[in-house]
This record gives structure tokens, C-alpha cells and sequence, in this order.
């Protein structure tokens, strides 16, 4: 009961939610100073085009209809489970995003689970013991990589192993001139080991900082302390007290990095020209791809949404204090 | 004077921190300070919030913060205590029973860490008869810290000493939050292990609980060691020889309840010589000056005025 009252709420707000970033970004389309038939078609080709075949193209791009009225007309849509036709490729939107959302996720999976990893156990490095050489060259690392945007990572990334060593490719997410169902598992490795790589490396600093500030304040506390008066040996401090204390705010961190990754996927994919879903986002604002936008929108919120939740159920379903305080209340 | 089962001689603790602008300040919260305890003996510490008494603690268990340094001498069964000798005997001889709920993990459950992680039927047996001592069921055992109320959370950190077979406990504020009749069965617990050969210092800032069950006390002000004196002494103000300490026996509910006006200086403030100097009404300017220990017949006290001065 009480958890089918809470499926329920968060299943409202993640209505709430999507409602509020949709309107937001066709508000912010409808303002933005892009005129989608000279971008789109360019003026020579306008100019040379009669009064009809302009007038047509307005209708396709949708210019002269209010801002509100589509909305409405895409909102309908997509009610109706029909995210609509992209304006630029020509094909259905959820065909569009199928394809790239696959090659993104699976970009952002590895560079989600390397960050993750990767921060974890450097944080448990660092946090171990505050101030030591570990804790010392850890910091300094994350507080170095912390500061320097995901897409000038990337790019110098891009020109040691891609341009330099030639040990990876420059970009895309296959060969070149390669038919998709020739394209092995090991090609589609092979060209994300870079992009996954530019993308973690930001968000390993973060977890990696915050895991250590969490474990050292555990290594320092009281019941830290009476466990070594009890005789217990650091090492299974670590492990009995010190994993178990950080594990939590660790996962939370980690489910609520979503939206940073999903934010710096847009950079990094389009530093390596990589077919995903943040190029195809880039790619549909500067065009005023309405359709492609406002689906491509829709899909984000809802993963990002779904990190975030699932950081929440996990925590309370962890979380004694959490999982008790439910059950009462 | 050889074979305390504690002796600790000269002990200074000095924190160090960094206050705005990068200044490094020292402060100096234990200065000189001296206890013993021997085999079969209770010694109450008895001191008001922020003497050190728990400083005291921590620094015979070895788990001072990273921010402390301790000078002195700390020796058990006459050599000296060093870390590895520390780490060697806590939590088996050498067992602190904490001050507050902070010190228990608070994601694992209260009979984990009774048996601090000890497996087996035998450990099992042992925390359900401990806990039970205390009036704490079975179902007490599957409790989370968070859980427990401040009564419960007090006889479970006593529970996790006594589940060990220690020579020494030090025990930090064993009783507030239990009624008088759980605190007595607390106390009798301590007085048994005593009886069985085993040294208890009992930190306190409660004299009347110190006074019934210690049998000697020593006096702490703003982390210098006052006077050492036998329990007994407190029957009379005379026999008592510190200014502080005959505060407290003012203090004392069934002796007047007078307290003294003023209040312990924070480190920080503390004034040179005897720190009680402001608040003494026998103080002179030779109190401003180094304050040696002066042995009395039952103990010592750290005063310059011989008994009868004023
Ligand atoms: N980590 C620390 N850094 C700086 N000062 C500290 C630190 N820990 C304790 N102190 C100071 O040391 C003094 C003694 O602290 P302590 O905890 O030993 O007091 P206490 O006698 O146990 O008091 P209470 O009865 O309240 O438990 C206090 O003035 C306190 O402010
Ligand atoms: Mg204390």
C-alpha cells in the first residue's frame, strides 16, 4: 500500500517533471533568433525558389504557426505514443533516437561505471588516511581534472592516442564505409574506449573527492575510534565500518551523476563526431528540428529522472534509518 | 612507588589548529597530569564538561584525534605503554566503555557489535547474557543504534566491556541517562570486576556517584589534575585541601548546594600558575607562579597554601 502510494507520487512528478522541461524548451525554441529556412536551405536556395514552394517549406518548418498552437499539436502527438516526423533526417523521431540512444548509452554506461569505479577506489585510496601520499596524489589528480572541461579533455585525448599515436580512431562510433551488420562488438569497443575515457575522467574526479571526504570524516569518527580501541585492525575497520558508512552517499553520488554525463556526453560526442544522442541534440537545435529536439528532450529527463529515483529507492531500501523511518511513518 | 597497574606521570595534551589568516594556535588541554590505578582499585576522575576527562581516556586507549600530540608517561603493569603495546592489549585487557551513542557504527546492528564481530555459538551465548544482565531482550540484538534510547544505548556500550575478560576499564561517563537503580547494577558490575582483581577509572563528573563506589578520586580543573585524595576524605571539608575541591563539596546537595560564582576557563584563557587562581578566594599573586605537587596524607594536592593559610 505504502509503496503504491510512493510509485505513484514519483510517477506523478516525473509527469510534472516532463511537462515542465517540454514547455521550457519550446518556449526557449520559439525565442531562439534561428530562422530554420535560411539555415536549413540556405538563402540562395530561397531566393531562387517561387512564392508557393517557400510558402510550402514555411508549412514543413513550421514557421508562421504560433508557438502555442504547436505545442499543442505535438503535445497531442505524443500522447498518442507518436513522437512525430524529424524535420532533418526525414524519418520517424523514435527511429532516429533508437539508434543513437543505443550508441549513447553505451557510451555513457562505460564512462558511467569507469567513473564510478574508478572514483570509488581512488576515493578509498585518498579518504584511508587524510594528508598521507596517497590522499595527496589523489587530490591533486581530481582537483587537476575537476577543473578542465570534459570537451578539452577529450580533444587532448583525441590528439595523443588518435592523431599522435594513432592507437585509436579519430571519431564515429563504426568504421567508415563499414555496413552495420558487418560492424563487430569489438569495432564499437574500439571506437568508445576514447570518447568513454573523456567522459569519465571529469566524473571520476568528482566521486573520487567526495568518497574521500566521506570516508576520512568516517575514519575520524567516534565509532572509528572505538573500534580501534576494541582492538580491531585498520584493515577490517575498512571493510566493517568504513565501506559499509560511504557506500550510500557513494551510490546516491552515482546515480544522481546521470544528468552530468548525459550534460557532458553532448561535448564529448561531438568532439569525437560520435552518433549519439548529444550530437543528434546539438545537431536538431541549431536546425530547429522541433520534433527531434522536444523527443530527444523527453527521453533525457526521463533517464536522468530515473537515476535519481532509482538513488532514492536505493538508499531507502539500504539505509536502515531510512527503511525503518518508512515503515513507521 | 613500582607495580600500578596504570601509572600515568606528566601527561600533556596539545591540540594544534589553524585559525583564520593560517595562524597556528597550540592548546593546551591537559597540562601535567597524573593518575594511578591499581589492581583491585576503582579511581574516579571527577571533573566538570571540557577538564579533559575524556582526553584522559583516549589517550590510554591510544585513540587520540590526528590533530593531538601527548607528552608523558603512560605505563601498565610498570613498562611503558607504547602504541604497539596499545594496540597489542585493547579491547582485550585494555577496555574503554565510550561516552555517547556516536561511538557505535550506525548501520550495524547492536549484537554485531556486542560480539564485535565474533562468530559462533559460543559469542552468541555470551551477548545474549550480557545484554540480558542489563535488561536488554534478545530482540535488542537486530537493533540499530538510531533505535535504541539514550538508557538502552548506555548498557549497550557498558554491555560491549564487559563481554571481554579486561584488567583495566576505563569507563567515560558510564551512568547519565540511566535511572539510579540501572546505574547502582552498573556500578556493582564494575565493583565485581574490581573484586575479581581488575582496575577500573571511573570518569565522572558526578561526585555523589564517585564518591559512593570509587576509592579514590582525583580532581580535574580545565585539564590540570587538582587534587588526589581517598573517597572518605569528603566526609569532612577539613580533610579536603584544594580550594576547587572543597568547591565541590559545597556544591554538594546534602552540604549546602552553594555553588561558586564564575566558570572553568576555556583553554584559550587560561591563566598562568593554578588555573582556579580567578575564582580562588585564597589566591595571592604567588599562585600566578609554577604550582608544585604537595603529597597530603591521603594523597596530594597541587595548591602553594599549606592547610590553615588563608
Ligand atoms: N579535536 C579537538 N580539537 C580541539 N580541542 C578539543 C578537541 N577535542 C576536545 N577538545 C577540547 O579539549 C577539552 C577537553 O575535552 P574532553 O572531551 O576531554 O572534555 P570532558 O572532560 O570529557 O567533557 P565532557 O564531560 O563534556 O565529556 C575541551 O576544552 C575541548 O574543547
Ligand atoms: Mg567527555
Amino acid at each position: 500500500m505504502e509503496n503504491a502510494k510512493w510509485i505513484g507520487m514519483q510517477l506523478l512528478r516525473m509527469a510534472v517533471l516532463l511537462a515542465a522541461v517540454t514547455v521550457t524548451v519550446f518556449v526557449l525554441l520559439s525565442l531562439s533568433p534561428i530562422d530554420p529556412l535560411t539555415t536549413n536551405v540556405g538563402q540562395t536556395a530561397l531566393g531562387s525558389m517561387s512564392g508557393e514552394q517557400v510558402e510550402r517549406l514555411k508549412e514543413y518548418w513550421g514557421v508562421g504557426t504560433p508557438a502555442a498552437a504547436r505545442f499543442l499539436g505535438w503535445a497531442r502527438d505524443f500522447l498518442r505514443g507518436d513522437m512525430g516526423i524529424s524535420l532533418l533526417y526525414r524519418r520517424p523521431v523514435a527511429q532516429v533516437i533508437g539508434e543513437r540512444f543505443f550508441n549513447s548509452v553505451w557510451l555513457m554506461i562505460w564512462a558511467w561505471l569507469l567513473s564510478g569505479f574508478m572514483g570509488f577506489g581512488l576515493g578509498i585510496l585518498a579518504g584511508r588516511k587524510r594528508g598521507g601520499t596517497a590522499d595527496r596524489l589523489v587530490t591533486g589528480y581530481c582537483l587537476l581534472t575537476a577543473s578542465t572541461p570534459a570537451f578539452w579533455i577529450a580533444m587532448v585525448l583525441l590528439m595523443i592516442f588518435a592523431v599522435w599515436l594513432k592507437w585509436l580512431p579519430i571519431g564515429l562510433a563504426v568504421p567508415i564505409g563499414t555496413a552495420a551488420d558487418e560492424v563487430g562488438l569489438g569495432d564499437r569497443i574500439y571506437h568508445m574506449i576514447l570518447p568513454a575515457l573523456a567522459l569519465s575522467l571529469t566524473g571520476i574526479s568528482s566521486v573520487a573527492l567526495h568518497t574521500r571526504e566521506k570516508l576520512a570524516a568516517v575514519m575520524e569518527s567516534d565509532y572509528v575510534l572505538f573500534a580501534r580501541a576494541r582492538g580491531e585492525s585498520e584493515r577490517s575497520i575498512l571493510v566493517r565500518h568504513g565501506l559499509k558508512n560511504i557506500a550510500l552517499p557513494a551510490m546516491t553520488l552515482q546515480f544522481a551523476s546521470v544528468s552530468e554525463i548525459f550534460g557532458g556526453s553532448v561535448l564529448v560526442e561531438q568532439v569525437f563526431s560520435y552518433p549519439g544522442l548529444g550530437q543528434a541534440a546539438v545537431t536538431a537545435g541549431l536546425g530547429s528540428d522541433v520534433p527531434l529536439l522536444m523527443g530527444i528532450t523527453v527521453i533525457t529527463a526521463a533517464v536522468v529522472f530515473g537515476g535519481n529515483t532509482a538513488a532514492n529507492i536505493l538508499y531507502g531500501l539500504i539505509d536502515p534509518r531510512m527503511r525503518k523511518g518508512r515503515k513507521k511513518g | 612507588m613500582d607495580g600500578h597497574l596504570l601509572e600515568v606521570k606528566g601527561l600533556s595534551i596539545t591540540f594544534t589548529q589553524y585559525e583564520r589568516g593560517l595562524r597556528r594556535v597550540s592548546l593546551p588541554v591537559i597540562r601535567d597530569l597524573g593518575v594511578t590505578v591499581d589492581r583491585g582499585e576503582m579511581v574516579a576522575v571527577i571533573g566538570s564538561s571540557g577538564s579533559g576527562k575524556s582526553l584522559l581516556a583516549h589517550a590510554v586507549m591510544g585513540i587520540l584525534p590526528y590533530n593531538a600530540s601527548a607528552e608523558g608517561e603512560i605505563r601498565y603493569q610498570g613498562e611503558i605503554l607504547t602504541e604497539k603495546r596499545k594496540k597489542a592489549l585493547r579491547g582485550r585487557e585494555l577496555v574503554l566503555v565510550p561516552q555517547s551513542v556516536s561511538y557505535l557504527d550506525p548501520l550495524m546492528r547492536v549484537g554485531e557489535q556486542v560480539k564485535n564481530g565474533r562468530k559462533g555459538r559460543k559469542w552468541e551465548e555470551a551477548c545474549r547474557r550480557v545484554l540480558g544482565s542489563y535488561g536488554l531482550g534478545p530482540e535488542t540484538e537486530s537493533l540499530y543504534p538510531f533505535q535504541l534510547s539514550g538508557g538502552m544505548t548506555r548498557r549497550v556500550l557498558i554491555s560491549t566491556a564487559v563481554m571481554e575478560n579486561p584488567r583495566l576499564v576505563i569507563a567515560d561517563e558510564p551512568t547519565p541517562g540511566l535511572h539510579p537503580e540501572a546505574a547502582k547494577r552498573v556500578l556493582g558490575h564494575f565493583r565485581e570486576m574490581t573484586e575479581a582483581g581488575a582496575g577500573v577509572l571511573l570518569i565522572t563528573h558526578d561526585l555523589n556517584l564517585a564518591l559512593q563506589t570509587a576509592d579514590r578520586v582525583v580532581v580535574l580543573y580545565a585539564g590540570t589534575a587538582v587534587e588526589e585524595t581517598d573517597s572518605r576524605a569528603f566526609c569532612r571539608e577539613e580533610t579536603l585541601y584544594h580550594p576547587y575541591t572543597r568547591a565541590l563539596y559545597r556544591a554538594m546537595p546534602e552540604h549546602g548546594f552553594k555553588s561558586e560564582p564564575g566558570s572553568q576557563p576555556y583553554v584559550k584563557e587560561l591563566p598562568s600558575g593554578c588555573p582556579y587562581r580567578p575564582r580562588c578566594a585564597m589566591a595571592g599573586p604567588e599562585c600566578a607562579g609554577p604550582v608544585p605537587l604537595r603529597k597530603t596524607d591521603r594523597g596530594w594536592v597541587r595548591c602553594v597554601r599549606k592547610e590553615g593559610e588563608a
